[in-house]
């Protein structure tokens, strides 16, 4: 580690310490730690989600896949890009106008039952630790790659920073690490693509010419990654829907006040992310061209660290320490997330609102929100120390199936369906995960003929990488079926009028003007 | 708490009258028209999106558009540009829809006084 590196790295973390020191005074009560009290603006909670969006995975994943893979590497930028337009069209507002800390407080608003509490907060779990392993595991093998430290030492690091942040500073501090990372993201790809595109001199034109001419023209058209239609449409569902079911990005409506607010959220989000994917086709082909794949392949296989050597091309020591850093901070603020999403589960929907009824003061709010972002970083801790010989980057993609299969159905029929009932919303949950977990396991990821490729030895009884395809259907179709077969059982005259009231606030959000703040 | 700074305010909103205003054919007419309005235009760019991977790995968006630029990429683009158009587009039909929810509570309200 060179002198330059450390002060990157310091000054990163010095920043978001004071930060979190800045929030810590603003954190008394359950909204302030769950919600920031509600107060974000608008663009702050747009580079907030922007950050959210732009993982490590995101930045350093896509840019070394189309550095690898070309075009096929560019399916996940498009997925991501396309992503927003379904929260801002049908999820954001109406979550806003319904819920108050989690997902399932939304759900709860219109099914007041334990069961359908405790069905969401399992699939939040669920998610927040899948995408929590996969983000530590990548997170200590390229902090060891980068900064030359032992994988359990970066972890650890890693660990005790998100730790840090939440607890004290709960979300205030959590979105603040996102805004300044996601400004520092946008910074320093910006700066990368265009001396990248100076090396092309400043033309598309070009830069494909010598793509094609230098490197081959399979680089510029799908099939070096993906060949079969039926697994890159299953994955691109995925993506496009499972993103708005994603508990940490959904938790993200509840801090600000209003619809409104949240609309100007995403409409900032939207252009973020849409400048920043572009900009990975100048870093991946860049990094190809100015790289190679033989010194990327040395370092990672994945081609996690193209960006940081694109950047040691370019700019030499200093711009390779900065963007390193920049992935540093990445990697903090999106798993820094996920710990409090986790907490909300946890601490608020299963402790709180089932065990003890939602009799909980202030104070022992808070206290239980951080005992259980403590749980959760513990546990997610010790399971990525286990993984860390494992390819566990595909959990990700479970994630975005559970996300797409079980959580933007019950959103969906909740708000905008009058016949759905509770057992209707349990049914969906579960299928939602539980199929998306079981297609998964005896998929491509786990098994594989050859030995090392996956974590068994076998053929794949599903061939699909990404069972979203057949999931989000079955989640669609159980939750109806079980709303229509259970209707009998249910007081319907109740539903309806409760249903009313639904529909009054998701489309009017007038709660939110009545009762908040 | 309330906020003092509303335009309308509500007196303890009771189901009673969310399932009055729920009646309200106004009401029912603005949330058609609305939702009318949201799920054809993501029916549309779902459609738009998912013929990507579909038409990716045939010969429609392999071929070579613009010098060695090929279909995928101009399709692609097309996807981002898309997204950023439909967004402005949202936000400005969004400005009318809040227009028209307030109607809607305002004709609630000044019937509620007059009763």
């Amino acid at each position: 580690m060179s002198f330059v590196t450390v002060s990157f790295f310091l000054g990163i973390v010095g920043l978001t310490l004071v930060v979190t020191y800045i929030a810590s005074k603003r954190t008394s009560s359950a909204s302030d730690f769950y919600t920031a009290g509600g107060g974000l603006k608008g663009w702050q909670n747009g580079f907030a989600i922007a950050g959210d969006y732009l993982s490590a995975a995101a930045f350093l994943g896509v840019s070394g896949a189309i550095a690898l893979t070309g075009f096929d590497g560019f399916f996940f930028s498009v997925g991501y890009v396309v992503a927003n337009l379904v929260l801002l069209y049908i999820i954001a507002e109406p979550m806003r106008n319904l819920g108050r800390y989690t997902l399932a407080d939304m759900l709860t608003a219109r099914f007041n039952e334990k069961r359908v509490r405790g069905a969401a907060a399992f699939g939040t779990i669920v998610i927040v630790i899948l995408y929590m392993i996969a983000q530590l595991v990548g997170a200590g093998a390229l902090i060891k790659l980068l900064f030359g430290i032992d994988y359990w030492l970066a972890v650890l690091i890693v660990g005790i920073m998100m730790t840090t942040y939440v607890l004290f500073g709960g979300m205030t501090a959590t979105s603040w690490v996102q805004i300044i990372k996601a400004g520092l993201l946008l910074f320093g790809t910006g700066l990368l693509a265009v001396l990248v595109f100076a090396q092309f001199d400043f033309s598309i034109m070009n830069m494909f010419d010598t793509i094609a001419n230098d490197h081959g023209e399979e680089y510029l058209v799908p099939g070096m990654k993906y060949t079969s239609t039926l697994d890159s449409v299953s994955m691109m569902m995925a993506l496009v829907l499972g993103t708005s079911g994603l508990p940490h990005i959904l938790m993200r409506f509840f801090t600000v006040k209003d619809a409104k607010t949240a609309r100007s959220s995403i409409k900032w989000t939207t252009w973020i992310t849409t400048i920043f994917f572009s900009m990975t086709i100048f870093l991946g082909l860049g990094a190809l061209h100015l790289v190679g794949v033989d010194s990327i392949m040395a370092e990672s296989s994945a081609g996690n660290t193209a960006a940081p050597l694109l950047a040691e091309f370019l700019g030499g020591d200093v711009l390779m320490s900065f963007i390193s850093a920049v992935a540093f901070a990445t990697i903090l603020a999106v798993v820094s997330g996920l710990v409090l999403t986790g907490a909300s589960a946890i601490s608020h929907d299963i402790y709180g609102e089932i065990i003890k009824d939602g009799k909980l003061t202030q104070k022992q709010q808070v206290l239980a929100a951080r005992i259980g972002s403590i749980s959760i970083a513990v546990i997610s801790i010790f399971l990525a120390l286990f993984a860390q010989s494992l390819n566990v980057s595909f959990l990700v993609s479970f994630a975005f199936s559970i996300g797409a299969s079980a959580n933007l159905p019950v959103i969906l029929y909740t708000i905008y369906w009058r016949g759905f009932n509770s057992t209707g919303a349990v049914a969906v949950i579960l299928t939602g995960v539980i199929s998306s977990l079981i297609l998964g396991v005896m998929g491509p990821n786990f098994w594989s003929p050859v030995e090392g490729a996956a974590i068994f030895v076998g053929d794949p009884l599903v061939n699909l990488a990404v069972p979203a395809i057949i999931t989000i259907p079955l989640g669609f179709l159980v939750g109806y079926l079980a709303s229509v077969l259970s209707a009998k059982k249910h007081n319907v005259a109740q539903n309806n009028v409760i249903y009313n009231e639904i529909r009054v606030k998701a489309h009017t959000g007038i709660s939110v003007q009545d009762s908040s703040h | 708490m309330k906020n003092d700074n509303d335009s309308f305010k509500p007196k303890e909103w009771t189901s009673k009258n969310y399932s009055e205003i729920e009646q309200m054919e106004k009401f029912n007419h603005f949330v058609r028209k609305k939702n009318r309005f949201l799920f054809s235009v993501t029916g549309a760019f779902l459609i738009f999106y998912i013929l990507l991977p579909i038409l990716a790995f045939t010969p429609v968006l392999e071929q070579k558009v613009i010098g060695n630029i090929t279909g995928v990429w101009i399709y692609s683009a097309a996807l981002f540009i898309m997204t950023v158009v439909l967004c402005t587009i949202y936000i400005r039909k969004a400005n009318s829809f809040d227009k028209q929810a307030a109607q809607v509570i305002a004709e609630y309200e000044s019937r509620g006084e007059n009763k």
